[in-house]
C-alpha cells in the first residue's frame, strides 16, 4: 500500500519506470531494515525485515524510500472516506484494510458480486490493488482477505482451508499450533474447543469463535450515520462547482422535507462531495438556530466555499453528493405573525442568528462570541467567552448599585502587564506615578485597596499571592487599574501591573 | 481665548442643525451634545492608543443613547492583543448587557471591514462598532460609502472607532475626537464617573469643531455635561455645577 500511496501522491518519481522493484525502509532497533516492498521487489529475492544493506547488495536496483506509517495511516482514512460512498458503516482495519458493512446496501450496486466489482475498477483507477472478501462476520472477511486459502464451496468451506496464520495469534501459540501438527483452520476446529482454550490459550479459541461467526465482534464505524442523510448519484460527473451547488440546493430542499415531516430542524450540516476518482472533499456548516431553509444553507455553503484554504477542485467530476444533518432539533412550522410588534422583534433575531451563522461560517465559530458571567473572584475568570451559537449558561451578572463609578475596566488585559517602575508614598498605598508603556503617569486620584486573595482552593500545592487593587486615575484623565502582586507581608518586592483600562 | 458671548453663539448655530437631546432640562434650549443617529457611519477617534478605553467607552455610550441594541463588536486581533479584550463585568458598570452585544475578532483589517459591511446591513441589529488600529490600510472612501450606505438601508448605527492613525477622507456623517478628562472625584479622591473630552472634528453638512466635556452617566444611560477645570466652554459649565447631584459617598476600600 505504501507504494501505491507513493504513486498517487508523487506521480512523477514512477514515470517509465513501472517495472523497478521498489522497497520501504525504516530504522528498527538501530538497523535500518525494509517495512514494505512492491511484487517486482519480492520477486527479486527481497523481503520485508531484510536490511538495507543486505537488499542493496542482493538487488542493486532496488528504489528505497523512507517508510512514513502516519503518511499510510492518513491515506488509508482518506479511502475509507471514499469508501463511504458504499456504505455509512466503514471501519479501518489498520494497517492497510478497510471493513465495510455492507449488509442492505448491496443490492443498490447490484448484489455482493457488483459491489465488488464496483470497487475493484474504482481502485483499479486510482492504481490500488485489493483484495476483497465477503464475510459474516469482520475476522472472517479480513482472515479470507487476506490469507487467502485454497477455493471452497462455501464460507464455512473457505473458513476450513485458512492457515493458522489466518488466526492471527502472537507467535509463540501460532507455532505451538503447528507444532502440534495442526496446520489449517480446519484442524483446529475439529478439536473439541476446550482442549484448544486450555493447550494454546484463550484468545486462541476467541479467535476460532470470531472467525466462524460464534462469537460476535463489534464493527466500529469511523462515523456514525446521520439521523437525515440525502444523496444524489450522478452517471455523468458534475465537473462545475455551480452545477454542483445547484444539486446541493435540491438535495437542501429535500432533507427540509425530511425534516419538516418530523418537525425539526438541523443545526450541524455536512456535504461530502465524492469525487469520481475516489477523492471526497466534506464541507459542513453549522447553524445557531435549527434551521431547513435551503436558501440560508445555501448562504452558509458558499461562504465555507469561499473561506476554504484550498479551493474547491471538482478534478474530474463528482459523482456522488451526500447531504448529512448531524443534529436536528425541534422546529416546528413557522407560524405567521401580525405586521409589527413581535413579529419584527422576531424577524429582528432571526436575521442577527442569520448573521451569527454567517460570519462564524466565515471567520470560525469561535471567533463570533459572547460573553457570560463566571463566578470566580480572579477577575480574568470572571467572564467566559462562547461562541455565540452556544446556549448561555445559567449565571448572573453583579449589577453595579445606582451611582457606583464603574469598578471594573471595559479592557482587561490577559496575562496583566507589568509596570515598569513605581513610586508609592507609602508601601502599602497606591502609587503616587508610575510608568508604563515607556510613558509615566502622574497619579491624580485613586482608591483602594480592593483585595482580591488567590483562589487557594483551587491550588492546593500553593496558594497564589494576594492581589490589592486601586483604580487610579492620571492626571490627565486616564483611569486604569492596576494591583500589586502579593503583600509586603508576603513578597519581599511585590510587582505591580496594569490590569485594565477604564473607559 | 474667544470672546465667552461670541464663543455661545457659535456653538448655538453649530448644535441648532443637528438633532439634539437634552442634556438636562434647561441645556437642551441652549444646545447640548448632537446625537449620534442611526442609518448612518459615524466616526469616533481615539487619536492616541492609550485613549482606546475612552473611545471604546464614548461608543458604547452612543449606542446606548440611540437606544440602538444588540450590539455587534467588530475587533481585530491586533486590538485584542495591544488594547486588552472587552471585559463583561466593566461592559455592565457602563450600563451595557453583555447578552446585547456579540463580539467578532478576526484577522486583519480588511476581514473587519467586510464583517462591517455585513453588520451594517442586518436589519435586526442596533449597533455595529468596528474597531481598527492604527493606520487602517484597507480603509478608503469607497469602503466608508459602503458601510454609509448599508447603514441607510437598514437602519443600523454604524460605528467605525479607530484607535490611533490618521483620519482618512471618508463618507462618515459625523467625525468624533475623544479623550479621556478627568473624573469628578467622589470622596477620599477616589476616580469618578467616566468623563470624555470630545471634538466634533467634521459633519456632513453643517459646522463643526464643537467642543464638549462630558460625563457617562449609567443610571439614565445619557452623557451629561462635566465641570471643566480650564472653563474651556463656559456654556455648559455653570449648568453642570449647579444641576449636578451630589457625589455618592464611597469609602476607600
Amino acid at each position: 500500500m505504501p507504494i501505491e500511496r507513493l504513486r498517487a501522491r508523487r506521480p512523477h518519481l514512477f514515470v517509465a519506470r513501472d517495472e523497478a522493484p521498489i522497497a520501504f525502509a525504516e530504522s528498527v532497533a538501530g538497523a535500518i531494515r525494509l517495512a514494505a516492498l512492491n511484487g517486482e521487489a519480492a520477486a527479486a529475492g527481497l523481503s520485508v525485515g531484510l536490511t538495507l544493506a543486505d537488499a542493496r547488495v542482493r538487488v542493486p536496483e532496488v528504489e528505497i524510500f523512507p517508510h512514513d506509517p502516519a503518511a499510510d495511516a492518513d491515506w488509508l482514512e482518506r479511502l475509507a472516506e471514499g469508501a463511504r460512498r458504499y456504505s455509512p458503516a466503514v471501519a479501518l482495519d489498520p494497517p492497510q484494510g478497510l471493513i465495510l458493512d455492507s449488509a442492505g446496501v448491496d443490492h443498490l450496486f447490484g448484489g455482493e458480486r457488483g459491489l465488488a466489482e464496483d470497487i475493484e475498477t474504482r481502485m483499479a483507477r486510482r492504481g490500488i490493488t485489493v483484495r476483497l472478501a465477503y464475510g459474516d462476520t469482520p475476522e472472517a472477511a479480513r482472515a479470507l482477505a487476506r490469507h487467502a486459502g485454497a477455493p471452497a464451496p462455501d464460507e464455512m468451506g473457505a473458513i476450513r482451508r485458512l492457515p493458522i496464520a489466518a488466526l492471527e495469534l502472537d507467535e509463540d501459540a501460532g507455532a505451538a499450533l503447528i507444532a502440534a501438527g495442526l496446520k489449517s483452520v480446519g484442524d483446529v476446529l475439529a478439536r473439541p474447543m476446550a482442549t484448544i482454550a486450555a493447550r494454546f490459550g484463550r484468545e486462541a479459541a476467541t479467535a476460532l469463535r470470531r472467525l466462524t461467526g460464534e462469537e460476535d465482534s463489534p464493527l466500529t464505524p469511523r462515523a456514525v450515520a446521520a439521523p437525515i442523510g440525502v444523496e444524489r448519484r450522478f452517471a455523468e460527473p458534475v465537473a462545475k462547482t455551480e452545477h454542483m451547488l445547484g444539486v446541493l440546493e435540491d438535495l437542501a430542499g429535500e432533507a427540509a422535507r425530511a425534516l419538516e415531516a418530523r418537525h425539526e430542524g438541523g443545526r450541524r450540516w455536512g456535504a461530502r462531495l465524492f469525487r469520481s476518482d475516489g477523492e471526497v472533499q466534506a464541507l459542513r456548516v453549522e447553524t445557531g438556530q435549527p434551521t431547513r431553509d435551503p436558501a440560508v444553507l445555501m448562504r452558509l455553503f458558499r461562504e465555507r466555499i469561499e473561506a476554504l484554504a484550498d479551493p474547491l477542485d471538482p478534478g474530474f467530476g463528482y459523482d456522488l453528493i451526500r447531504l448529512d444533518v448531524g443534529l436536528a432539533e425541534k422546529l416546528d412550522a413557522v407560524q405567521l405573525r401580525l405586521e409589527g410588534g413581535e413579529g419584527r422583534a422576531q424577524q429582528g433575531a432571526e436575521a442577527v442568528a442569520a448573521l451569527i451563522d454567517r460570519l462564524g461560517t466565515r471567520l470560525g465559530r469561535e471567533r463570533v462570541r459572547r460573553i457570560h458571567p463566571r463566578d470566580s473572584h480572579m477577575p480574568e475568570q470572571a467572564e467566559l467567552l462562547l461562541p455565540a451559537t452556544d446556549p448561555a449558561p445559567k449565571a448572573e451578572w453583579t449589577r453595579p448599585e445606582p451611582g457606583e463609578p464603574p469598578l471594573r475596566p471595559i479592557h482587561l488585559f490577559d496575562p496583566p502587564q507589568p509596570i515598569e517602575s513605581l513610586a508609592a508614598e507609602t508601601p502599602d498605598g497606591p502609587p503616587a506615578r508610575f510608568r508604563w508603556r515607556r510613558k509615566m503617569h502622574d497619579v491624580a486620584r485613586a482608591e483602594g485597596p480592593e483585595r482580591i486573595a488567590g483562589e487557594w482552593w483551587r491550588r492546593a500545592d500553593m496558594a497564589p499571592p494576594t492581589r490589592d487593587y486601586y483604580r487610579v486615575e492620571d492626571v490627565r484623565g486616564r483611569r486604569f487599574w492596576i494591583f500589586r502582586h502579593g503583600l509586603y507581608s508576603e513578597t519581599e518586592r511585590p510587582r505591580w501591573y496594569v490590569h485594565g483600562l477604564f473607559a | 481665548m474667544e470672546e465667552p458671548f461670541a464663543l455661545i453663539d457659535r456653538l448655538r448655530r453649530a448644535t441648532a442643525l443637528v438633532e439634539q437631546v437634552p442634556m438636562g432640562d434647561a441645556i437642551g434650549e441652549r444646545g447640548g451634545l448632537p446625537r449620534l443617529t442611526r442609518a448612518q457611519l459615524h466616526e469616533i477617534h481615539a487619536p492616541a492608543p492609550e485613549a482606546a478605553a475612552s473611545g471604546a467607552g464614548f461608543a458604547i455610550g452612543c449606542a446606548l443613547t440611540a437606544e440602538a441594541r444588540p450590539i455587534l463588536w467588530l475587533r481585530t486581533e491586533a486590538a485584542e492583543r495591544q488594547g486588552g479584550r472587552l471585559h463583561g463585568p466593566g461592559l455592565i458598570a457602563m450600563g451595557l448587557d453583555p447578552q446585547d452585544l456579540v463580539v467578532v475578532v478576526v484577522a486583519d483589517d480588511s476581514a473587519l471591514l467586510r464583517a462591517a459591511a455585513d453588520g451594517a446591513r442586518c436589519p435586526g441589529l442596533g449597533t455595529v462598532i468596528a474597531e481598527g488600529w492604527g493606520a487602517m490600510r484597507a480603509l478608503d472612501l469607497t469602503a466608508s460609502r459602503r458601510l454609509m450606505l448599508a447603514a441607510e438601508a437598514s437602519g443600523v448605527l454604524m460605528i467605525l472607532l479607530r484607535i490611533g492613525g490618521q483620519t482618512v477622507p471618508s463618507a462618515a456623517a459625523t467625525r468624533w475626537a475623544v479623550a479621556p478628562a478627568p473624573s469628578r472625584a467622589l470622596a477620599a479622591e477616589a476616580p469618578g464617573a467616566p468623563a470624555f473630552d470630545l471634538e466634533l472634528l467634521r459633519r456632513r453638512g453643517g459646522p463643526a469643531g464643537a467642543r464638549w466635556r462630558v460625563e457617562w452617566n449609567r443610571d439614565t444611560q445619557s452623557f451629561d455635561p462635566a465641570p471643566l477645570s480650564g472653563a474651556r466652554l463656559p456654556l455648559v459649565a455653570d449648568r453642570a455645577v449647579a444641576g449636578a447631584p451630589p457625589a455618592p459617598v464611597r469609602g476607600a476600600g
